[in-house]
């Protein structure tokens, strides 16, 4: 959004296309670290930044996924889910990160039943029931603490001790109603129209463990989006895509920028800053003639 | 005629806003049913939808889940 804002102030033509407006922060709660805002919500911010950008004369196609990106004559071209092709002279790939799968037998099955990626959205939907959350860092620390607080039972499976920010740990870890599996794996997420379990197995004994629960909060980080673009630009072994300061990538004409990228802080302040970065760089690239 | 529609949502899922936001600009009347604190709510949501997402809109029987501007739009006539 704010590549798009910069895009527009500089009187380019811009294309604004996404599947959704916020990504990433629209799964989070409380954004402290947003300079000019003490405390607000993940939506709440983009909410606010969608209102910005709806005020410059730019074209906004939201609720279309795009699948391929090629390199035309003079430029890109962008093909949709939907059906639609657009095209031009330069490209910013933006496309940010989503949660990583467990790839067990049964998360297939019975996402949208019970697992689930995002519990600030579904958290509420579990309250009284036992759950699962799967995962060491912080998203699992504060899936945890969110849970613990509605939840019957809380149990926190994570392959590793605990990689999460200490002030997490430490808020977790004195719930009544949590017990820990550290250094266990899931196998299998079970049951019948909805989830009714998980079974894990202790990595070091092997021993595996049934648990009974209504709801599985997959928290085991995030992958790029950066299919888009495999096989054209260069990427490091985490599959970002890789930027140089100027938000250029190896592609001339293409440039990348935020989550998706190798810029080492994945936050909302970076990943804006650099959206800015990459639509000033795009204009002087532009104003060269296209070099 | 005015269709029925129903939204089941939680509090805190930002795609339920968006969903009633829609709605609520385009002054379509609503009704919203927070399946975090209504138990039943939440079975008749999983009755209708067979899973456990939210938002799950019902407008006259039809259901969607998630929020979708077009089928919305369409649902309502608002497609001209």
């Amino acid at each position: 959004m704010t590549a798009a804002v910069y895009a527009a102030r500089k009187q380019l033509k811009t294309l604004l296309v996404s599947q959704d407006l916020g990504g990433q922060p629209l799964k989070t709660a409380g954004v402290e670290n947003y300079m000019g805002y003490q405390l607000i919500e993940g939506p709440d911010l983009m909410h606010k930044f969608e209102e910005q950008v709806k005020q410059f004369p730019l074209d906004v196609k939201i609720g279309q996924t795009v699948t391929s990106l090629a390199q035309i004559k003079n430029g890109f071209e962008v093909k949709t889910k939907e059906g639609e092709t657009y095209q031009g002279m330069v490209a910013i790939v933006a496309t940010g990160k989503r949660p990583r799968l467990l790839n067990v037998p049964g998360e297939d099955k019975f996402m949208g039943k019970g697992v689930t990626w995002c519990a600030i959205c579904d958290g509420p939907l579990f309250s009284g029931q036992k759950v699962a959350v799967i995962g060491g860092g912080n998203s699992a620390l504060e899936a945890t603490d969110d849970m613990v607080k509605i939840a019957e039972q809380v149990y926190l499976v994570s392959i590793t001790q605990l990689t999460g920010d200490q002030v997490l740990i430490d808020k977790v870890k004195s719930a009544s109603n949590l017990t820990m599996f550290l250094g266990h794996e899931v196998v299998a997420i079970t049951g019948k129209n909805l989830v009714a379990g998980i079974k894990i197995r202790n990595l070091k004994s092997k021993q595996e463990k049934e648990l009974e629960v209504g709801g599985v909060f997959v928290e085991i980080g995030l992958i790029p989006n950066s299919g888009l673009v495999k096989g054209l630009v260069g990427m490091n072994r985490l599959d970002e895509i890789e930027v140089n300061c100027a938000n250029e990538t190896n592609i001339p004409g293409l440039f990348a920028a935020g989550d998706v990228t190798t810029v080492p802080e994945k936050q909302i302040v970076v990943a804006a800053g650099e959206g800015a970065k990459a639509a000033l760089q795009a204009h002087r690239y532009l104003q060269r003639g296209g070099q | 005629m005015t269709k029925k529609v129903k939204v089941y949502s939680t509090a805190t899922c930002p795609w339920c806003k968006r969903t009633k936001q829609f709605l609520d600009d385009n002054k379509v009347p609503y009704e919203s049913l927070d399946v975090g604190k209504d138990k039943s709510a939440r079975d008749e949501m999983v009755k209708k939808s067979g899973q456990l997402g939210v938002p799950v809109v019902d407008i006259d029987g039809e259901i969607k889940v998630g929020f979708d501007e077009g089928w919305l739009k369409q649902q309502l006539g608002l497609v001209k």
